[in-house]
């Protein structure tokens, strides 16, 4: 069934901006693969699209959803499956990843990527979307760990044991944030590199990395967000290492979202990504 | 009453308690963490709304748009997980904002940025060539306008309040202004037709021959010029095809 597997290059991408289009064409020094919100490149036509049909021809590209609330209680809308089975189509792309999170309520879209509770209720019910994700769109996806600022009182499942058996029981692979281990880590006093051990390495498809912002909660106790609006922390370099050592050579990516920099700055970023990455 | 529900509830209306059953790293109640969500949500659509309405955010002023942003906000979730397409009721908001109701022109400048973005998104079409313009189908066919084009018609000078707001022109004088977009290849156009023009645009968008559309007034060369270097016109329709 599953005729297009990953074939993002072990090498550093990042998401890609409408700004840096010229320059990633000019001067894509040592960036491989690309990655879209698969949300943006839905309208009719225009520039979006041209531009992400010439990407296309130079660059792997993963398409990344970030609009399907795969964790939603509600059915997954057949609108947008449709929508993104038609990017899907006319593109091919190397690589289609969601997150293990909700963003639609109702008729509401809230966009942004909110918390589930690991419970038994839940994996079923995200492992019922997942089927229908790969079932429609007729490929493996990956699905990427959450950002946490807090915890359920009813979670009975690890975050990396609740993953592992999503994947096991729908063959999906996985897309490991970095950074987002190390927030919720941070956030939630518990250990980075713990997490990665009991995560299925073996099954990441694609890491992400990006920035994040530093707050405190109610008791002073630091509180990270995960902005994407600066570089990489030291630490979240530390722990892709370690990472790294347990995965082998992966697809890197550097997500910078808001407060976008020139493409150097950006461009440096993923060299700092390659630098890392075993031989 | 489902959990995601009561989420949602509590994450649209800061004045609701955090759900039970979300806690911070030492089990209590997670406070000022639920906070982290409230914000994303709000912080991120009025920022879409500022990228998508610059001209009406100039025009407002950083502080007052946030405001009167928050409030639409507040009212208005998007339907979709389309950003791009967030945003359509927001010109019907201003108007019924009573301390704006002396900038009767705003929500006007809104509702043309609304349409820039549609026209920006829409379906691409390959535009007829000037060859293929015989008098005879000119008169007798009706007129196939690219997906990206629109006519606005408007009691102000949205156009030059528009690019007033933006810096890139002067300050704005003159009364009523029809405004046609259109995009010639990947960035909507604006151009100000005199009201014969506006009014023979109008009649061809609603399907009228030109020959029935055409206007006593209308520079017939100079709008047909126009059109075409637009890339506007895609078909012409025979009424014997």
């Amino acid at each position: 069934m599953f005729d297009h597997p990953t074939h993002l290059p072990a090498g550093p991408g990042v998401g890609f901006k409408p700004q840096h289009y010229a320059d990633i064409l000019a001067h894509p020094g040592p960036v491989q693969w690309l990655e879209i919100h698969a949300e943006n490149y839905m309208g009719d036509g225009g520039r979006p699209l041209a531009m992400l049909r010439h990407l296309a021809e130079r660059f792997a590209i993963s398409v990344h959803g970030v609009g399907l609330s795969i964790g939603g209680e509600g059915p997954l809308d057949p609108a947008h499956l449709a929508r993104l089975k038609h990017l899907c189509d006319w593109l091919h792309p190397a690589s289609f990843s969601e997150h293990l999170a909700w963003s639609t309520h109702g008729a509401e879209f809230l966009n942004d990527l909110l918390p589930l509770p690991y419970t038994a209720a839940t994996l079923a019910r995200v492992c019922d979307h997942i089927d229908q994700v790969q079932e429609v769109l007729g490929r493996r996806m990956l699905l990427e760990n959450p950002s946490s600022y807090l915890r359920f009182a009813a979670s009975t499942w690890e975050e990396p044991e609740f993953l592992s058996e999503i994947a096991r029981r729908t063959g999906c692979g996985l897309l490991l944030d970095v950074n987002n281990v190390f927030v919720s880590a941070t956030n939630l006093g518990t250990n980075p590199r713990a997490y990665i051990d009991a995560y299925r390495t073996d099954l990441v498809g694609e890491i992400h990395l990006g920035g994040f912002d530093e707050d405190a909660d109610d008791v002073g106790a630091p509180l990270l967000i995960d902005s994407h609006g600066r570089p990489v922390a030291d630490p979240v370099w530390t722990l892709l290492e370690y990472a790294l050592a347990q995965t082998g050579p992966k697809p890197i990516l550097i997500e910078w979202d808001n407060d976008v920099p020139d493409w150097p700055v950006l461009a440096a970023e993923a060299a700092r990504a390659a630098e890392r990455m075993p031989a | 009453m489902t959990r995601q529900t009561t989420f949602h509830d509590a994450l649209r209306d800061a004045g609701r308690p955090v759900p039970p059953g979300l806690l911070d790293r030492w089990g209590n109640s997670a406070g000022k963490r639920f906070d982290v969500y409230r914000n994303n949500v709000t912080l991120s659509l009025i920022e879409a709304l500022r990228d998508g309405f610059p001209a009406t955010a100039a025009l407002l002023g950083e502080a007052n748009f946030w405001a009167i942003a928050r409030g639409f906000v507040a009212d208005h979730a998007p339907k979709s997980p389309l950003m791009f397409l967030y945003g359509d009721a927001f010109s019907a908001y201003l108007t019924r904002v009573r301390p704006l109701a002396h900038l009767g022109y705003l929500p006007d400048v809104a509702a043309l940025e609304w349409q820039m973005r549609l026209a920006y998104h829409a379906a691409d079409a390959s535009p007829v060539t000037a060859d293929r313009l015989t008098p005879e189908t000119l008169l007798s066919a009706r007129f196939g306008f690219a997906p990206a084009v629109r006519l606005m018609r408007s009691d102000w000078p949205v156009a030059a309040i528009r690019a007033y707001a933006l810096g890139d022109g002067p300050a704005p004088t003159g009364g009523a202004q029809s405004v046609l977009i259109t995009r010639p290849e990947y960035d909507p156009v604006l151009t100000v037709l005199a009201e014969p023009q506006a009014a023979l645009m109008e009649a061809l968008m609603t399907g009228q021959t030109l020959t029935d559309a055409l206007q006593p007034d209308a520079d017939l060369p100079a709008f047909l010029t126009l059109i075409l270097q637009q890339n506007a016109l895609i078909s012409l329709i025979s009424e014997d095809e």
